[in-house]
């Protein structure tokens, strides 16, 4: 959930009912009852019908890598897609349409909204998947790997490696050694900024904590807010958790957190909460009401100085115009002086495509997955949506905007990549009830025991098996 | 998919529904013989087709829903004897899940505001209009408008009321700057509150239309005695009325109580249900339907919400059946 969620639609439709009859009301309670067994259902009630392999149209004589390993495939590939948004919905269209125009492989592309694909994923990938589906790196990559619900793709791999650095290659491999997952583009965690009001006000780019911390104040002297921030969702505040302890602790210590392999209760978590406290005061307040989007809007207005959050916060700026979208800059996590400043980590969230487990025009899929594989294909990608940076080592970046040149450098010169806490995890440790809630009380009350807090996280982890 | 054909094969099997409707009728043949072939046929299919429905779509599920709560089922594969678990659910729910007391204190002060705050304003706007006001028709409309909105859109509406810094009462109370504003649905001690506000400018005019219904069946002549023997309004509407209106007064209650009960749209679409806001309907949700599932632990909370939901049922079904057999 690092990306833009936008507002979850309910599950169960209100009742209107004007008379409520004894049935009605029978109804609702079983109805409430019976919800735990709903999720199959409604998966399969929404589960787009997999169109057949019927039609296969004959190869155009395009040349490209992918129309050449394509040429015996044929026929038609279906894509399960949570690009909901329309920005990226119509970047995902143009790159099927491209592809189709080069090997004659349709693609038929089923898009679900982003929430409702990710709480029916289990259900759907059980029932009649599409061939492809779009998902994320990370444990939640690993998890339906392990499940038996992708395809191996390590084929596919062989022929794309050299396109990938080594760390997309282990955040596309799961468990067993094979790859499952292709990636598609990645986008960095930062603190974002206005240039103009750092010129203005004569701010400087802080290199160390205790400099972002001076800087802080000072700004919050000026009458602004230092940090906006937007915790309605649960999620974005797990960047920071993430990045301070990543900087605290390292990127090996985050990994095995994340994994259980380490414990909530040690005494490295509480100087994270110890350290995350000490900056809160220059927090915007409101924050567990807000969604990002408002949040962002704050930094857009100049009402707030500096916004840690996904690269896709210029989303905002570029619906704003070119002339924002051009004075919004980042920099890098500022360092502790630790010795996990060298590893320069960062949550760097990347997305791509997977095969289902049963797909049923598997060399077309394939021809597809190595498609998006190329780095033409990903470079057009963030040609149009600019929030992202491709995902292959040789991408032409001559394109980029100076706000995806700065992203490549920085996530070309951190030694360690991590997706994000929600990505990384248990999707089960991670939700309303679990993480986003015990991340939502410690901000609400920092001063709170935190050894009581880490005790209750880590209790929770233990009866999620 | 192998999951809902496998929970339905271990559901008890249930009695042929047409049979057992069939065989009623013809236990009656002796005094009756009334009932020609065809007319045992409507019967069994004006019988049996209601009740297999009702067991597929209610039954079904409420007994699925038990069996999964003694399991860890996570919604992939197939259950398998490992699943079982016993009561560790039900344990855990109790003991060790640290959202369960919040919510269940969450719903019982949801009743407690719609019970004694929200619904005797609707009762008595109904009391009101059903004084036939210049103008009771539009207030009527006015106030059941939010009645034919759906709740998400509902939730939508009063998120634009309390955002923390375009929110329209905010702006109105002058908050909206950093060090003083009011963070409606973000501060825990609050946003219920907030929620339930929300939720009582739609539940009024439901109630209120009930009511008004109610008020219309009663017998004018009831009034006009109460007038002649000099009660003043409020003794007609206390001593008479009222409890003339008794059985509507039931379904009031009911009504209420099962909205409580089933309260979730509002607390789903403000932020999931969490930070204060955690509902016993939410957390099945959250359980239960999202990414890896916790199906078994989800359903030990919906048996939960089932047991608490079964008061109000059997209060409204004896007082419906005392009725009927009147």
């Amino acid at each position: 959930m690092a990306d833009p969620v936008t507002p979850r639609p309910a599950l169960q439709p209100a009742i209107g009912s004007r008379t409520v009859t004894r049935r009605q009301i029978l109804g609702g309670i079983a109805g409430v009852a019976g919800l735990a067994a709903a999720p199959s259902l409604i998966a399969a009630c929404s589960t787009p019908a997999a169109s057949s392999a019927g039609t296969s149209a004959a190869p155009s004589a395009a040349a490209s890598a992918a129309a050449s390993a394509a040429a015996s495939a044929g026929g038609t590939v279906t894509l399960g897609s949570n690009y909901s948004d329309p920005l990226p919905k119509g970047v995902l269209q143009k790159a099927v349409d491209k592809f189709t125009s080069q090997t004659g492989i349709q693609v038929k592309v089923n898009t679900v909204d982003h929430g409702t694909f990710q709480n029916q994923i289990s259900s759907y990938l059980q029932g009649t998947p599409d061939d492809v589906w779009t998902w994320f790196s990370g444990f939640r990559m690993r998890f339906f790997a392990a499940q038996g619900l992708a395809t191996d793709i390590s084929d596919v791999w062989a022929k794309v490696s050299s396109h990938y650095g080594e760390a997309f290659k282990v955040g596309s491999t799961g468990d067993d050694g094979k790859q499952y997952f292709i990636p598609i583009y990645l986008y960095p965690w930062a603190v974002f900024y206005r240039k103009s009001l750092f010129a203005a006000k004569g701010y400087t780019i802080p290199k160390t904590f205790d400099e972002l911390k001076t800087l802080a104040a000072k700004i919050q002297a000026d009458g602004l807010v230092p940090f906006a921030f937007a915790d309605k969702d649960g999620w974005p505040a797990m960047g920071t958790f993430d990045i301070l302890n990543l900087r605290l602790n390292g990127y090996q210590f985050h990994v095995d957190l994340m994994a259980g392999k380490e414990k909530w209760t040690d005494p490295k978590i509480k100087t994270v909460f110890d350290t995350w406290k000490s900056i809160l005061p220059f927090h915007q307040a409101g924050y567990a009401g807000r969604i990002w989007q408002d949040a962002s809007t704050t930094l857009l207005q100049k009402k707030a100085a500096m916004y840690f959050h996904g690269m896709f916060t210029s989303q905002q700026f570029q619906a704003a115009g070119q002339a924002d979208l051009d004075d919004l800059d980042f920099f890098p996590y500022p360092d502790f002086g630790t010795q996990y400043d060298a590893e320069k980590a960062l949550d760097a969230p990347i997305d791509g495509f997977m095969l289902s487990k049963a797909p049923k025009n598997i060399d077309g899929a394939k021809a597809f997955l190595e498609y998006l594989a190329q780095p033409a294909t990903q470079v057009d990608w963030v040609s149009q949506d600019r929030s992202n940076i491709a995902a292959v080592k040789d991408a032409d970046t001559s394109g980029y905007n100076s706000l995806q040149k700065k992203a490549a450098e920085v996530i070309g010169a951190a030694q360690r990549i991590t997706q994000f806490l929600d990505r990384d995890t248990n999707p089960n440790f991670a939700g309303p009830n679990g993480m986003q809630a015990f991340l939502l009380q410690f901000l609400k009350s920092p001063n709170d025991d935190i050894g009581a807090l880490q005790k209750k996280i880590q209790d929770f982890w233990n009866t999620l098996g | 998919m192998a999951n809902p054909a496998s929970v339905e094969g271990l559901t008890p099997a249930v009695p042929d529904p047409v049979g057992a409707a069939g065989a009623a009728v013809s236990g009656r043949r002796g005094r009756y013989s009334l009932l020609r072939r065809q007319d045992k046929l409507v019967l069994a299919l004006m019988v049996g087709i209601p009740l297999f429905f009702d067991l597929a779509l209610i039954w079904g599920p409420t007994i699925a829903s038990v069996f999964l709560s003694f399991t860890d089922w996570d919604g992939i594969g197939g259950i398998t004897g490992k699943n079982f678990i016993g009561t560790a659910n039900y344990q855990y729910l109790i003991t060790g899940y640290p959202f369960f007391w919040p919510a269940v204190e969450h719903n019982l002060i949801w009743l407690a505001f719609l019970m004694f705050i929200a619904t005797p304003v609707g009762m008595f706007m109904a009391v009101l209009l059903d004084r036939e006001l210049r103008g009771t028709r539009f207030y009527q409309t006015v106030f059941y408008v939010p009645v034919v909105l759906s709740l998400a859109v509902i939730g939508i509406i009063w998120t634009l009321q309390y955002a923390p810094e375009q929110g329209f009462i905010n702006n109105v109370l002058g908050r909206t700057a950093n060090d003083n504003l009011i963070d409606w649905y973000g501060d825990p001690s609050l946003n219920l509150w907030a929620a339930l506000v929300a939720t009582s400018w739609r539940h009024v005019g439901y109630i209120m239309v009930l009511y008004l219904a109610g008020l219309k069946s009663v017998d004018p002549a009831l009034r006009e005695a109460a007038k002649v023997d000099g009660a003043t309004e409020t003794q007609t509407f206390v001593r008479v009325v009222f409890p003339v209106m008794a059985p509507i007064n039931v379904v009031i209650v009911v009504v209420t109580t099962i909205e409580a009960l089933r309260a979730f749209d509002i607390a789903y679409i403000i932020n999931g249900g969490k930070n204060g806001l955690e509902l016993l309907s939410t957390l099945i949700t959250n359980n239960s339907v999202s990414e890896s599932n916790r199906v078994g632990f989800g359903s030990s909370i919906a048996v939960i919400l089932l047991l608490i939901s079964l008061g109000p049922i059997v209060l409204f079904l004896s007082r419906t059946m005392r009725e009927d057999r009147r």
